[in-house]
């Protein structure tokens, strides 16, 4: 089962997309939901707002230390911004730090920069990605063990650093399913995902 | 590269990351920051928040620029602001200065007593208010990218939300078991163009995030209207007239993130040393003094 962080954002978007890839999904408010689960998807949503509600559920500590013991995590825009190790221009924000990299909020601009852009993915092949980018961050710096997946102007908008996965994106509000997909492989190529206990 | 800024899908798409989520209204950048501490999702940005507007009587406009100006710089989260229903030219000034999210707002004096801003045409959303389906339909067909119930604001008397958001998803549930043909007259009922009728009577829901406004005023009021259907909760006056602003929003937004949770509820009303704002009877305001019933 993979949980999606549910105490802010598109939450919805996210389950629906992973029940159409055919694996169950629930909602995780609280550290032993969160116990459930055999992988964790942070939504879109405001990176303030639930850094602070995360503090207050008492989940910081549960998500690093599945996360640092092979739990398969991805963050799409909020999610992302929470797991970067720092985010520029807030050297003293608090993050989840699970990905060794600097992300800049809100990069691209207010909401009128925001944008839908045919995404080129090496990794997904063709045709470009539908990415639709929302208020989003971009990664400033790449630490060594960090692999850039896609770029737009130059700037890392997909990053991926063994079983943690980041996009400056969401393509929880598109149709197209092909990295909610990546995401799944990349916990059964592990063995995180899909081992017969944690189904039964 | 192939980028489109803009489109529905990035419009719609900004009120879908708010969705969970508490928009409190601000008058001052000190305000945002205590807002946005408390863990609010956005920030309404206004001149005077609406029982002030309600007490003062006369036009109230489009907020001064410099004010949402100074808002916008003093917190990271979006910033909305509010302009008179069906002025356009209120709306493409804050465009222009940046704001995330329009909100046309019967609180404030509407400068068209016909029409709404034609909406589909600017770069950045509208939400709009609404009573029934019917006028929840009619804004998104303007091009609405967020509808939020209209609520009787500034009265801290939540019956008017309550009763926006039941008629609004009891109408939803009904075109749901509706057979197909019957479809037609009841887009013709609803006032509502026939698309958008057959999209909802499909999906079960609004095809744009659904918040409910007007008359929030303590943690079991939100958590009342998140059971009640609506996706996330503006509050206006509730957080700055109550006696202890930070607290009151902090425990607002608690009971909304566990809205299914009294013991959440009970914790964050438990956590508030000061009083509620003082409530107004709805059913005693002369007509002349509803704001709900501006626009349709």
């Amino acid at each position: 089962m993979i949980g999606v962080l549910g105490v802010q954002g598109d939450v919805i978007e996210h389950l629906n997309a992973l029940d159409r890839c055919g694996v169950r999904a629930s909602v995780v408010k609280s550290a032993p939901e969160l116990s459930r689960c055999e992988g964790l998807i942070l939504p879109g949503g405001e990176s303030t707002t639930v850094m602070k509600l995360l503090q207050r559920c008492d989940l910081i500590e549960p998500i690093a230390q599945r996360v640092r013991t092979g739990m398969p995590f991805w963050g799409t825009c909020m999610g992302m911004i929470l797991a970067a190790r720092e985010l520029a221009g807030f050297p003293d924000q608090a993050t989840l730090d699970l990905l060794d990299v600097t992300v800049r909020r809100n990069a691209f601009g207010r909401q009128v920069a925001s944008a839908e852009v045919k995404l080129s993915i090496p990794v997904l092949g063709s045709p470009a990605f539908p990415a639709v980018f929302i208020r989003a961050p971009w990664i400033e710096r790449v630490g060594s063990g960090v692999e850039v997946l896609a770029q737009l102007d130059g700037r890392p908008v997909m990053v991926r650093q063994g079983n943690v996965l980041g996009t400056s994106f969401h393509p929880e509000l598109t149709g197209d399913l092909r990295l909610h997909r990546y995401f799944i492989e990349i916990g059964k190529a592990s063995g995180a995902i899909g081992k017969p206990a944690a189904t039964a | 590269m192939d980028t489109k800024t803009g489109t529905l899908t990035v419009k719609r798409g900004l009120a879908q990351m708010l969705k969970g989520g508490v928009i409190m209204d601000v008058v001052t950048p000190e305000h945002a920051a205590i807002a946005e501490e408390a863990g609010a999702v956005a920030v309404m940005a206004l001149e005077r928040i609406p029982a002030d507007i309600r007490a003062a009587g006369g036009v109230a406009r489009m907020s001064d620029l410099q004010l949402v100006q100074r808002i916008m710089d003093a917190v990271t989260i979006p910033v909305m602001a509010k302009v008179r229903i069906g002025h356009f030219a209120e709306a493409q000034a804050l465009q222009e200065l940046g704001v995330d999210f329009i909100d046309e707002s019967e609180v404030l004096t509407p400068a068209d007593d016909k029409y709404h801003c034609a909406k589909e045409g600017f770069t950045i959303p509208f939400v709009c208010g609404a009573r029934d389906l019917g006028e929840a339909l009619r804004r998104i067909a303007e091009g609405a990218a967020m509808i939020r119930s209209k609520g009787e604001a500034g009265s801290g008397n939540i019956v008017e939300a309550v009763r926006h958001m039941r008629s609004i998803n009891d109408s939803i549930k009904e075109l749901t078991v509706l057979p197909k043909e019957e479809l037609v007259a009841r887009a013709r009922d609803l006032g509502a163009p026939l698309e958008l009728v057959r999209e909802v009577a499909r999906l079960g829901k609004l095809p744009v995030v659904l918040f409910c406004a007007g008359g929030v005023s303590t943690p079991a009021d939100a958590a009342l209207m998140m059971q009640l259907g609506a996706e996330g909760i503006f509050v206006g006056s509730g957080i700055f007239k109550s006696s202890n602003p930070a607290a009151f929003a902090k425990a607002i937004v608690d009971a909304t993130t566990h809205y299914g949770d009294p013991k959440v509820v009970v914790a964050a009303s438990k956590s508030l040393s000061g009083t509620a704002m003082e409530g107004l009877d709805v059913r005693k305001l002369p007509e002349s003094e509803l704001l709900a019933a501006r626009g349709n």
